[in-house]
């Protein structure tokens, strides 16, 4: 039977390029610093969601909760085999913990009904909490599975799928609707396909549209764009007022240096260190 | 202040464990008790272990439908004890368990949670916009952003302020004492209706590296360059009767197993001596290392960050450096 599956995505700085200055004074992320790119557990995640359109047919829809900028992720998703897209974007939304965030999603995800499945990637690359996803479910009302590595069968209402464990892994048989988190042990994500990357290129959102002073696209090319009013939201529960924690302090690393012998990789150097350790009766 | 004490099959997981002393040190300064919260079916036997880690006070949450684990019927019993009871803190083991389980609990009880803390503190904070100073709060400290920075976050919007902190992070305490406590029992609403998921199969690996009892670990980076020039490092170990421990970055490029990741996202070690061959220090890395009694490091890179925290510091190439190391060590014998 046909699945209505939809995945969550966050574009992301790259943490892995981190140049300029990080973080602002308030314990933000300066995104403008970073190279934004796909969270690399979403990928996984969204391809989960395409294979398994592909093996029961049905329909994948893609949301983000971003920036204006984000809509560059939902045209790659578009590429990459994605039936509909949308952007969650409100200024007041900014600074949302992972509480705040999996309320605005779960209107975002409601307000995208029906759904059979919800997958999530376990956790994405800033905030490294893996938090949002169970959140997502639990004001979802439907029950979870994380760190699935395998989709291994659908039939009608019951999906069965291999998780990891601390001790190994297990198989789990479960009811939809059900909210998956996918880790980077899945099936690798697809090449967008050339044909998809001509059809959605000129994919916007009226946002985009207006800044470039170009038409708004027709229905096919546009991408919608939701605020929390979209959507539903309560404003007191999104944004710093919707977020229990926040940030006190932010430190950047910086490396001290103590007590520290140089020494010359040159064997009676390396033979005197080796004397000085087992002098001292580090090694026995 | 309560620790979720986490228990598979009847064993008290090491990580729970190592919360408790935390959680004592957190409670002494709070000046309150430290109350463990016991999830499961038949588990009240384990209550006296948990005393002599030091709970005053540990509730036992038994029901049928508890026997094993599942989200939805786990998270909504703690919820149910913890609105009856309100406490200041809950700190979890961020194990798969306590990552599957921590943040559906705060989203039901609409708390605030932290992920993967590396440090825990009571401190106060003042509200940078209305100036209101909020006593004794759990400073919850963690790095960030791909680990380039380190964050404290403060929990401003009530009870509980929740936590999870990762294996290795926290010492074990001695189980010792005699230390008594009280058991406090909870039984929760709980109906089939709240059970969805069926357990078809499971598949348990034995640990066969043991890298937290391990007094000297010889680790491989991505500097060492490929699996087969790992013989580097196992030689090394066998040599000195070490472990062989790897950084992320090598276990991602197929080196090695998982089993012997080093990190954050690894294992975190405290051995005597600890060999850095070819690893570059990324912050995550040194989080798992950094309190090391001693450090040696050895990489052809004179700015790599691991010599920041090195005792001795050797810029060279691994592959001639460990050589000469292995046959110093010969030497002696």
């Amino acid at each position: 039977m046909p699945y209505n599956i939809i995945v969550l995505a966050k574009q992301v700085p790259d943490t892995k390029a981190v140049t300029g200055k990080a973080m602002k004074d308030d314990g933000t992320v300066n995104r403008q610093a970073l190279p934004a790119i796909f969270n690399p557990d979403d990928l996984y995640a969204l391809e989960m969601a395409l294979a398994i359109k592909d093996a029961h047919g049905g329909k994948v829809t893609l949301l983000t909760m971003g920036p204006p900028q984000a809509a560059s992720l939902l045209r790659e998703a578009l590429f990459r085999g994605a039936d509909k897209v949308a952007l969650v974007t409100d200024r007041r939304a900014a600074a949302s913990d992972t509480l705040a965030t999996s309320y605005i999603l779960a209107h975002a995800v409601e307000h995208a009904a029906p759904y059979d499945l919800v997958v999530c990637g376990r956790q994405a690359i800033d905030g490294d909490t893996a938090q949002v996803g169970p959140q997502l479910a639990d004001k979802l009302g439907i029950p979870q599975i994380t760190y699935v590595y395998e989709f291994v069968a659908a039939a009608g209402k019951r999906i069965t799928v291999r998780r990891a464990t601390d001790q190994g892994f297990e198989t789990i048989e479960g009811p939809t609707p059900v909210l998956l988190t996918v880790t980077d042990k899945a099936p690798a994500p697809r090449y967008p396909s050339m044909k998809r990357v001509m059809q959605y290129k000129k994919a916007k959102t009226a946002y985009e549209a207006k800044a470039a002073s170009a038409a708004i696209p027709s229905d096919g090319m546009l991408i919608e764009e939701w605020n929390l009013d979209t959507i539903k939201a309560e404003l007191n529960r999104c944004g710093s007022a919707g977020s229990p924690t926040s940030v006190k302090r932010i430190q950047s690393i910086v490396l001290t240096g103590s007590e520290f012998k140089k020494i010359e990789p040159k064997e009676p150097a390396i033979e005197g260190l080796i004397h000085e350790l087992i002098e001292d009766h580090t090694i026995g | 202040m309560w620790v979720y004490i986490e228990q598979v099959g009847g064993q008290v997981a090491d990580v729970s464990l190592e919360l408790l002393s935390k959680g004592r040190e957190l409670a002494d300064t709070l000046k309150v008790k430290l109350g463990g919260m016991l999830l499961g079916e038949g588990v009240e036997p384990l209550t006296k272990k948990l005393f002599s880690f030091g709970c005053d006070k540990v509730y036992v949450v038994e029901h049928p439908l508890l026997k094993r684990y599942e989200t939805i019927p786990y998270a909504k019993a703690a919820a149910e004890l913890i609105r009856k009871e309100n406490p200041q803190i809950v700190i979890y083991g961020a194990s798969a368990i306590g990552r599957d389980l921590a943040p559906r609990i705060a989203s039901t009880i609409r708390a605030g949670l932290t992920a993967d803390c590396t440090d825990l503190e009571i401190g106060d904070h003042e509200d940078p916009v209305t100036k209101e100073v909020h006593k004794d709060l759990l400073y919850q400290i963690r790095p960030a952003f791909g680990g380039n920075i380190i964050a404290t976050i403060v929990n401003t919007h009530g009870w509980p302020q929740m936590a999870t902190v990762r294996e290795g992070v926290m010492a074990m305490p001695d189980g010792n004492n005699g230390h008594q406590g009280t058991v406090v029992r909870f039984r929760p609403e709980l109906t089939i209706k709240d059970v969805f998921l069926k357990l078809l199969s499971e598949e348990r690996k034995e640990h066969t590296v043991n890298l937290k009892a391990a007094r000297i670990i010889v680790s491989g980076g991505s500097g060492v360059g490929s699996k087969a020039n790992f013989k580097h490092v196992y030689e090394l170990a066998g040599v000195l009767g070490a472990a062989v421990g790897a950084s992320r970055a090598a276990v991602d490029k197929g080196f090695i197993e998982k089993a012997h990741q080093v990190g954050q996202t690894g294992t975190t070690v405290r051995p005597a001596l600890y060999i850095a061959l070819g690893i570059s220090g990324q912050v995550q890395h040194r989080a798992g290392m950094d309190e090391s009694a001693k450090i040696i490091a050895v990489n052809k890179d004179p700015d790599a960050p691991i010599f920041s925290i090195a005792h001795y510091g050797i810029v060279g190439d691994l592959n001639e450096v460990v050589p000469m190391m292995v046959k110093a060590i010969r030497k002696r014998v």
